[in-house]
C-alpha cells in the first residue's frame, strides 16, 4: 500500500500512549504543599540523620528565595508547588530475597513494559535496582556487585551506611542552590540512586535503574549519585516510563557524577513518560539537572534518547576540571502532538587538552517544539581544548518547530571549536529512491529516521538500543517501521 | 546628572526648538516614552548578554554639539573614497556640512532627514516609510526615534539606476568634550532601482563619541540595494548601530559589515522579507586589537517562501579584544522553501582575547533547507611553517594566512575601491605589507 506522507502524519497525531496504564498498589502518602516541616517529616519517614536533615531544610530555604526560571524556549502553566505531595510510597515496604516475594501486580507492569525483571536477571545480566514511585522495592545482583566492592543501593540507604561518602560527594557538582529544580530536589528528594565503583574496578555489568511515576498527584523527586573512584570504569542505565494521567505531573530529578583521575562513566537515559494527550492536554514535566565532573583524564559520556514528557527541560553537563578530560553529549529527541522539548548540553572546558563532543538530533512532528540548548565555554587557561558540536533537526509537517540556541564562548587562542547545525525534512528523492528500489514509503521512513538517529543508538548499550529503537517508534509510530 | 535624565531634559528642549510644525511629533513622543520605560539595556537582557554599555555611557555626553568647527576637504580626504565619483552627505559633530557634501535632487533624492521632515513635498515618503520597521520595543532605537533630528535621506525612484555610489560620513572633530550623535537615515528603494551605498563614521579626535544610529531601508520589487559599512574608528568612539531592512518579491539587498576600530561596536542588523524569492546577504570581517569589543547581532526574518539568505561572519581576535556573533535565523511556518545560510568563523590570536557566538535558528517549516556553522580556532601551524621554509617572516605569513581566512568575504564586494580600500584598511590593522598592489 502506498503510504502518503499525510497518512503518516495523521497516524502520528492519533498515536495513543501505548503505556498508559495505572497500578494499583496501595501508597503512603504525605499531604500536600511543601513547608519545613514536610521537608522534616521526609528526612524524618527515611530515617536520616541529623545533617541530612540540616542539608535539605538548607535547600528548602533558598528554594523559597528562587524564582521558577523562564528563559527555556518552552510554554506550559506552571506547577502549584503547594499542591503536590513531594512523598509516596509504597506501604509495604519490602526487602525482597528474591522476585518471588515482589507484589506480583508491579511484576504485571514491568511485563507490560516488556521488561520484565526476571528477563533482565536471566538473559542480559542487568542488576535492576527498580524505584517505584521513589522507593527501591528490590535489588538484584547485589552480592556479585558487593564482591567487587561496588556499592549499588538507594539514596536512602546509602546515607545510612555509606554517610561519609554520600556527606563528601552529594552536592558537590550540583549544589543545592544551583537552580530553582535543583534546591526543589536537594529539600524533598525521596529517594534516587547511589553507586560507588572503587579504585581501579571495572563494573561487570550494566548498572541500571527504572523510574517510573505511578501514584497520582505526585511529584518524582529522584537523586542519583554516582562515584567512579580513580581509573574505574561504570555504565549506567536509567530508563522511564509513566501511566496515563490527566493532570500535569512534576518530576524534578538531580543526577550528579563524579569521575576521578582516570575513570569513566557512561551514562545513558531512555526516557518515555507520559507526552500528553494528543489535544496537549496532560503529560509529565520534566526538570532535571545532570551535571558531571571530571578529573585528570576522566571521561564522562551522557547519551539521551527523550521521546516522552509533556516538558522537558535538561540539560545534562559535564564539568572538564582535569586536564585531558573527556565530555561527551549524544542526544535523540523527539517530540510530538503538543510536546516540548528544551534540551542540550554544557561543556565546561577548565582542564588543558580537554575534548567534548556533542551530537545532537530533534525530530519534531505535529504541532511540538523542540529546541537545542547548548553551552561550549572554553577559560582562558584551558589550553588546546577541542569541542565538535553537531545539531541537526527533522521537521515532519507544518505545525512544528525547531529550533537552536548553542552558546560558545572562547577565551584561549588553542581552542578548537566546530559548530554545525542543519534542519531538515525528509527529502521526496530520498523517499523516492527508496520506492524506486521496492521499498516502501513507510519502510523508507523508518530507514531515513533510523539513519538520522544511528549515530546516537549506536552510543547505547545494546540492551538499551533495542528499547530505544522501540521507543522511537512509539512515538512516531507509522513512521518508523 | 545622569544621561538618561540628561536626555528627558534635552528631549523637551528639542521638542520647544522643533515647535508645531513636525511631522513625526507623535511618534517622537512615544518613542521617548518608550525609551524612558526600558532605559538602556543590561546584560541583563539576553540580547546583550555579552556586551555592556557601562564604560560606554559614562562620560557626560552633550546631545546637541553647541560649537562647531569646519573641516577642510584636503584634511579629511583619506576617509572618503575619493578616487571615483559619488554622491556625498557629510556630517560634522551630527550637523550636515554643505561644503563637503554632494547632494542630488536630479531624477532621484540624496539629500537630508531634516529636509524631508521639513518639506510638504515629501510628507508623503515620510508617511509611509518613517518608522515603519524600526522596532519600537528595542529602547537605543526608539531613543533615537525620539530625537530624529538629522540624517542622510536618500530616495531613488522606479527604474533608476544610480551610477555612482553614496558616501555618508559622521565626523566628529572633538570640539566637544564628549559627544553623543544619533543620525537617522531613510533609504527607499522603488521597483527595479538599484544604489550603492558606503558609511563610515570617523572621529578626529580622541575626545569620546557615542553614535547611536537608526537606519531604515525599503527595497521594492526587484530592487537591488548594495550596503557598506567601514568601521575603523578611533579608541575613543563607540558605535550603535541599528538597521533595518525591509525587501519586497524578488529583491536583492546585501551589508557588507567591516569593523577594525572604535571601542564598542554593536552591530544590530534586521532583514524583514515582504515577498516571495528574496535575497539577502549579510557579511563582515572583524578585526580587533587592543580592548576592542564588537557585537554582531544579526536577524533575518523568513516570512514568505522561496526565499534565500546568506550570512557569513569573519573575525579575528587579538590582545584583549572581545567579539560578539549572534545570528538569529527565524523562518515562519508559511516560509517554504528557503534557504538560509549562517557562516561564522573565529580566529583567536592571544589567550586573552574572547569570542562568544550564538548562531541561532528558530525553525518552523519543514521543507527548508538552514544550516549554520561556526567554528573558533587559530591559525594553521603547518602552513605556518610552509610560509617559514619559505622564508616569508612570522608576522607576514600570519598577515597572508589572516588575510586568505577573511578574503571570500571580499570577493562579494561589488565596488572594486571600496575592495582596494578594504585590503589596505585589513593591511594596516594588521601591520603587514602584504605585497598587493592596491
Amino acid at each position: 500500500m502506498a503510504y502518503t506522507e499525510e497518512e503518516l502524519k495523521k497516524e502520528l497525531e492519533t498515536q495513543e500512549y501505548a503505556y498508559g496504564f495505572y497500578t494499583d498498589i496501595e501508597a503512603d502518602t504525605l499531604p500536600i504543599g511543601l513547608n519545613e516541616d514536610i521537608v522534616r517529616a521526609i528526612s524524618k519517614k527515611k530515617n536520616e540523620p541529623e545533617w541530612m536533615t540540616e542539608w535539605r531544610l538548607e535547600a528548602f530555604r533558598a528554594w523559597e528565595q528562587m524564582e521558577e526560571p523562564d528563559w527555556a524556549n518552552v510554554h506550559y502553566e506552571k506547577p502549584d508547588f503547594q499542591s503536590i505531595s513531594y512523598y509516596s510510597a509504597p506501604k509495604k515496604k519490602p526487602q525482597y530475597e528474591s522476585l518471588d516475594e515482589v507484589d506480583p501486580e508491579l511484576l504485571d507492569t514491568f511485563n507490560k513494559l516488556g521488561i520484565s525483571i526476571d528477563e533482565q536477571k536471566k538473559l542480559t545480566g542487568v542488576a535492576v535496582d527498580i524505584v517505584m514511585d521513589s522507593v527501591s522495592v528490590a535489588t538484584t545482583f547485589k552480592k556479585t556487585l558487593a564482591e567487587k566492592g561496588i556499592i549499588f543501593c538507594s539514596i536512602s540507604e546509602a546515607i545510612k551506611e555509606h554517610s561519609e561518602l554520600v556527606k563528601k560527594y552529594l552536592g558537590t557538582v550540583v549544589p543545592q542552590k544551583d537552580n530553582f529544580y535543583a534546591a526543589l530536589n536537594s529539600a524533598v528528594f525521596s529517594d534516587g540512586s547511589f553507586c560507588y565503583i572503587p579504585k581501579g574496578v571495572r563494573c561487570p555489568m550494566e548498572l541500571s535503574t527504572y523510574f517510573r511515576i505511578n501514584q497520582a498527584g505526585t511529584g518524582q523527586f529522584e537523586r542519583t549519585l554516582v562515584i567512579a573512584d580513580e581509573s574505574s570504569y561504570v555504565s549506567y542505565l536509567e530508563g522511564c516510563t509513566a501511566p496515563m494521567r490527566d493532570e500535569n505531573q512534576l518530576h524534578a530529578a538531580v543526577v550528579e557524577l563524579i569521575a576521578l583521575d582516570d575513570a569513566e562513566i557512561k551514562y545513558s537515559t531512555v526516557q518515555n513518560w507520559f507526552p500528553g494527550g494528543k489535544d496537549g492536554k496532560g503529560g509529565v514535566f520534566n526538570f532535571v539537572t545532570k551535571r558531571g565532573l571530571c578529573e585528570k583524564n576522566a571521561k564522562i559520556s551522557w547519551t539521551q534518547v527523550e521521546t516522552g514528557s509533556a516538558v522537558t527541560w535538561k540539560y545534562p553537563s559535564c564539568i572538564l576540571k582535569g586536564d585531558n578530560s573527556i565530555g561527551e553529549f549524544y542526544s535523540i529527541a523527539v517530540t510530538n502532538n503538543y510536546q516540548q522539548a528544551d534540551t542540550g548540553t554544557k561543556m565546561i572546558h577548565l582542564g588543558n587538552n580537554t575534548r567534548s563532543t556533542i551530537i545532537s538530533k530533534g525530530i519534531s512532528a505535529g504541532k511540538s517544539q523542540n529546541s537545542y540548548r547548548g553551552l561550549v565555554q572554553v577559560g582562558s587557561r584551558a589550553a588546546n581544548a577541542r569541542n565538535f558540536s553537531q545539531c541537526d533537526s527533522l521537521l515532519m509537517g507544518n505545525n512544528c518547530g525547531a529550533h537552536t540556541f548553542p552558546y560558545i564562548e572562547a577565551k584561549n587562542k588553542t581552542a578548537q571549536i566546530e559548530h554545525e547545525a542543519t534542519t531538515s525534512k525528509i527529502g521526496e528523492d530520498q523517499i523516492f529512491y527508496c520506492n524506486q528500489r521496492g521499498i516502501d514509503t513507510e519502510k523508507a521512513i523508518a530507514l531515513i529516521v533510523n539513519g538520522f538517529s544511528k549515530e546516537v543508538l549506536n552510543k547505547l548499550p545494546m540492551e538499551f538500543a533495542v528499547e530505544a529503537q522501540k521507543l522511537l517508534e512509539i512515538s512516531l509510530e507509522g513512521s518508523v517501521g | 546628572m545622569n544621561l538618561k535624565d540628561k536626555l528627558a531634559t534635552s528631549f523637551s528642549v528639542l521638542e520647544n526648538q522643533i515647535g508645531g510644525t513636525d511631522p513625526v511629533s507623535n511618534i517622537r513622543t512615544n518613542a521617548i516614552k518608550q525609551f524612558e520605560t526600558l532605559g538602556f539595556p543590561t546584560k541583563k537582557l539576553e540580547a546583550w548578554k555579552y556586551t555592556s554599555l557601562n564604560s560606554v555611557l559614562k562620560p557626560d555626553y552633550n546631545v546637541f554639539a553647541k560649537k562647531e568647527k569646519a573641516l577642510e576637504y584636503k584634511d579629511v580626504k583619506q576617509y572618503f573614497i575619493h578616487n571615483i565619483e559619488t554622491y556625498k552627505i557629510v556630517f560634522i559633530d551630527g550637523v550636515y556640512s554643505a561644503q563637503l557634501s554632494e547632494t542630488s535632487h536630479e531624477g532621484l533624492d540624496v539629500c537630508l532627514m531634516s529636509e524631508a521632515l521639513s518639506k510638504p513635498k515629501y510628507k508623503e515618503v515620510i508617511e509611509t516609510y518613517f518608522n515603519k520597521i524600526a522596532k519600537e520595543d528595542d529602547s537605543l532605537t526608539s531613543l533615537n526615534t525620539a530625537f530624529t533630528k538629522e540624517g542622510a535621506y536618500i530616495y531613488i525612484p522606479k527604474s533608476k539606476v544610480v551610477e555612482k555610489p553614496v558616501e555618508i560620513i559622521h565626523f566628529a572633530t572633538g570640539v566637544e568634550d564628549a559627544l553623543l550623535i544619533q543620525p537617522r537615515n531613510l533609504v527607499v528603494v522603488e521597483e527595479n532601482a538599484q544604489v550603492q551605498i558606503i558609511e563610515r563614521h570617523q572621529s578626529l579626535t580622541a575626545h569620546p563619541v557615542l553614535t547611536n544610529s537608526v537606519t531604515e531601508m525599503f527595497v521594492a520589487e526587484n530592487a537591488v540595494l548594495d550596503y557598506y559599512k567601514i568601521q575603523n574608528d578611533l579608541q575613543s568612539a563607540s558605535l550603535i548601530d541599528n538597521t533595518y531592512i525591509s525587501q519586497k518579491r524578488q529583491s536583492n539587498a546585501s551589508v557588507h559589515t567591516f569593523s577594525f576600530g572604535g571601542k564598542l561596536t554593536r552591530n544590530n542588523l534586521n532583514f524583514f522579507h515582504k515577498g516571495e524569492y528574496i535575497d539577502s546577504t549579510m557579511k563582515g570581517i572583524t578585526i580587533l586589537s587592543d580592548k576592542q569589543h564588537v557585537d554582531h547581532y544579526t536577524l533575518v526574518d523568513h516570512a514568505e517562501p522561496n526565499c534565500e539568505s546568506h550570512q557569513d561572519y569573519k573575525s579575528i581576535f587579538a590582545d584583549k579584544s572581545v567579539g560578539v556573533f549572534n545570528g538569529k535565523i527565524y523562518v515562519n511556518r508559511i516560509a517554504q522553501k528557503t534557504n538560509a545560510f549562517q557562516q561564522n568563523n573565529n580566529i583567536l590570536l592571544d589567550d586573552t582575547a574572547t569570542i562568544n557566538t550564538k548562531p541561532q535558528l528558530e525553525i518552523f517549516a519543514d521543507d527548508v533547507k538552514c544550516s549554520h556553522g561556526c567554528t573558533i580556532g587559530q591559525l594553521d601551524t603547518e602552513a605556518m611553517f610552509y610560509l617559514k621554509t619559505r622564508g616569508i617572516p612570522e608576522k607576514e605569513a600570519k598577515g597572508l594566512l589572516t588575510y586568505a581566512f577573511a578574503n571570500n568575504v571580499l570577493e562579494s564586494v561589488r565596488i572594486p575601491e571600496v575592495k582596494t580600500r578594504i585590503n589596505k584598511l585589513i593591511a594596516q590593522k594588521l601591520g603587514v605589507d602584504l605585497g598587493f598592489n592596491f
